[in-house]
């Protein structure tokens, strides 16, 4: 078990800097999420905290010890990868086993390791399958198996779920997180899935083209985003932003309001066309279109009226529910 | 898959079988002459079925032959096919492994380098080669049948192409379980090749048991002929007539290796092909 801390941590590809100076500190068996869309550098992030991408600049220390310039091996870490990059031509055991066998574990220890780890992640019955026998589902378990053996102090997870299926994707989030809850194990893990992000994080760092926008409880960041980028970014269905200028007494810039927030109304802040309406049981999505071509949508119990298509409806909410942001898209309180 | 009926399939068959008995032919005959005597080969019409002397005449082109014993040609052959089939796939191994995996200065120029000799067939550099040879004091050496075409640009390309479609994760991870670069070669990079290994060795222990130019230039003692090219030395010079059976027999042996090779091999290379394991 360990911490994780970056310090100031930079990393760039010629002129381009894909990290603009990362801080966290990362506290023993917390769970820390790293999200962000495509190309935002959290896998890079993620890589160099691994050691399989120096950093340009910056400290990562894992235990208080700085690590920048440690071979991933003696770094105390594990990590699964998104494609699970299990050996082919291997066995489950020995995919499990092959790291223990390179740090020359007793044969006894090893089997015992494997079988505790198999056991745990209801892998007995494929230890001497090949990988491409098995589902994807149980790839992706004997990829967490590989890393669980070694008994690391952080695991790093790298978009694990991404090649699954939306229902088997559910089901190993919520065994990810009972593991690590298990286990106690310092986790980062990284994904472009908000839902992931908000149902697995501890805390979360949201990422946008390499600097962390912001990094809090899933629920503190719904609730209270620091920029229009994470407000936009973290939710679904995502916020609305409309321009202040269309509002009366609002000052310049945009404002977000969240889809849950904004109600139909006779008299509203804001006239709209309804485009379409999707009833999802439980409650409806209504979406439509300000004056000014603006997408808006309404999030509504499924026991209030749904309007008709074409037809015109006021927009009104409550002004304590509203986030201002300026020109260069930050939070003005 | 293109389906056949009827007609269609019969010509089809018919083609097949023709194009057999065109190339089995010849093959067949000199099975028939390795097993009958020298005149009655000589006096046409030339027999059609085997003789009686099938063990006489093989029994005598392995122990004695007519300039050396065929068994040493066969040894030799092997030694020489062996060693180039081994060490070609050896060295190509390694220097794909270096271009593919490994960041240093000049990577892509000696990758050209290497490729660019793709283009200059053995005869071209016969000469220098021979000279070179020559004078390390090779001649009439397993070295110098061998060393000259240890090295292969095609089985480099091909190991390339192999490891670049090997994801970039595999290494990675088995950086972090702590595989140092050759660990990580030799436990999975190795493995995973096995195939395009067999298909290779195949290929190559055919090449390099069918050379003829290179050990006739550098082999004069008979002991050391390959075999191949030790046919071609049973011919008579002069007006001395040539023992036909010997050489027939011969040519069967010499044909026997590369059979061996490619029947054994036949399993691993079409599973090869079928397989998809990456």
């Amino acid at each position: 078990m360990a911490t994780v801390t970056l310090e100031n941590l930079k990393k760039s590809f010629g002129k381009t800097e894909v990290i603009q100076g990362i801080d966290i500190d990362i506290a023993d068996g917390e769970f820390v999420v790293i999200v962000g869309p495509s190309g935002c550098g959290k896998s890079t992030l993620l890589r160099m905290v691994a050691g399989l991408e120096t950093a340009t600049s910056g400290e990562v220390r894992i235990d208080g010890k700085r690590v920048n310039d440690v071979e991933p091996m003696d770094r105390d870490i594990a990590m699964v990868f998104q494609n699970y990059a299990l050996y082919p031509h291997m066995s489950v055991f020995d995919n499990m086993a092959y790291g223990l066998k390179i740090q020359k574990v007793a044969k006894p220890e090893i089997a015992e390791r494997v079988q505790t780890a198999a056991k745990l992640l209801q892998l007995e019955p494929y230890l001497q399958r090949k990988p491409r026998e098995l589902s994807g589902g149980q790839r992706q378990r004997v990829a967490m198996g590989r890393a669980i053996v070694r008994k690391p102090a952080v695991f790093l997870f790298d978009e694990p779920l991404s090649n699954l299926d939306a229902k088997l994707r559910v089901q190993m989030r919520l065994e990810i997180k009972a593991l690590q809850r298990e286990l106690g194990v310092t986790s980062l893990y990284v994904t472009h899935d908000q839902v992931e992000a908000m149902t697995l994080a501890d805390r979360m760092i949201v990422m946008n083209a390499g600097v962390a926008d912001q990094i809090g409880a899933p629920l503190d960041v719904y609730a209270d985003p620091a920029t229009e980028f994470v407000a936009g970014f973290i939710g679904s269905p995502p916020t609305n932003f409309i321009d202040a200028a269309l509002l009366d007494g609002e000052r310049a810039g945009r404002i977000g309001i969240r889809p849950e927030h904004v109600r139909l109304a006779e008299q509203g802040r804001i006239e709209a066309v309804v485009v379409y309406a999707e009833a999802l049981g439980a409650e409806t999505l209504v979406h439509l279109r300000a004056g000014d071509g603006q997408q808006i949508t309404v999030r509504q119990e499924s026991g209030l009226a749904i309007p008709t298509e074409g037809q015109s409806c006021g927009l009104a909410w409550d002004s304590a529910q509203v986030m201002r942001f300026d020109e260069a898209g930050l939070r003005q309180r | 898959m293109v389906e056949k009926r009827g007609t269609g399939l019969w010509l089809t068959h018919l083609g097949l079988i023709v194009g057999i008995a065109f190339i089995f032919f010849p093959i067949w005959l000199a099975f028939v002459a390795s097993t009958v005597e020298q005149h009655d080969i000589v006096r046409p019409p030339m027999p059609l079925l085997p003789g009686d002397k099938f063990f006489e005449n093989y029994a005598r082109a392995l122990t004695s032959g007519i300039n050396a014993p065929v068994a040493t040609m066969l040894w030799n052959s092997l030694v020489m096919a062996m060693g180039i089939a081994l060490g070609k796939i050896a060295i190509s191994l390694l220097s794909a492994f270096a271009i593919v995996y490994f960041r240093f200065p000049g990577r892509q120029l000696f990758f050209w380098l290497i490729f660019l000799t793709l283009m200059l067939p053995v005869e071209v550099r016969i000469v220098p080669t021979y000279e070179v040879i020559a004078n390390f004091g090779m001649l009439n050496s397993y070295q110098g049948l061998i060393l000259p075409l240890i090295a292969s640009a095609t089985a480099t390309f091909l190991f390339r192409q192999f490891f670049m479609t090997v994801p970039d994760e595999l290494a990675e991870a088995a950086r972090v379980d702590g595989a140092k670069p050759m660990r990580f070669f030799f436990d999975i990079l190795l493995p995973m090749s096995r195939t395009n290994i067999a298909a290779l060795f195949v290929i190559l222990f055919i090449y390099g048991w069918n050379q003829y130019l290179w050990p006739l230039l550098i082999t004069t003692e008979p002991e050391m002929n390959t075999i191949v090219m030790g046919i071609k030395q049973m011919f008579p010079s002069g007006d001395d007539f040539a023992h036909w059976p010997t050489i027939m027999a011969t040519s069967i042996l010499a044909m026997v290796p590369p059979v061996i090779v490619v029947i054994g091999m036949q399993k691993l290379f079409i599973r090869g092909l079928v397989e998809s394991e990456k």
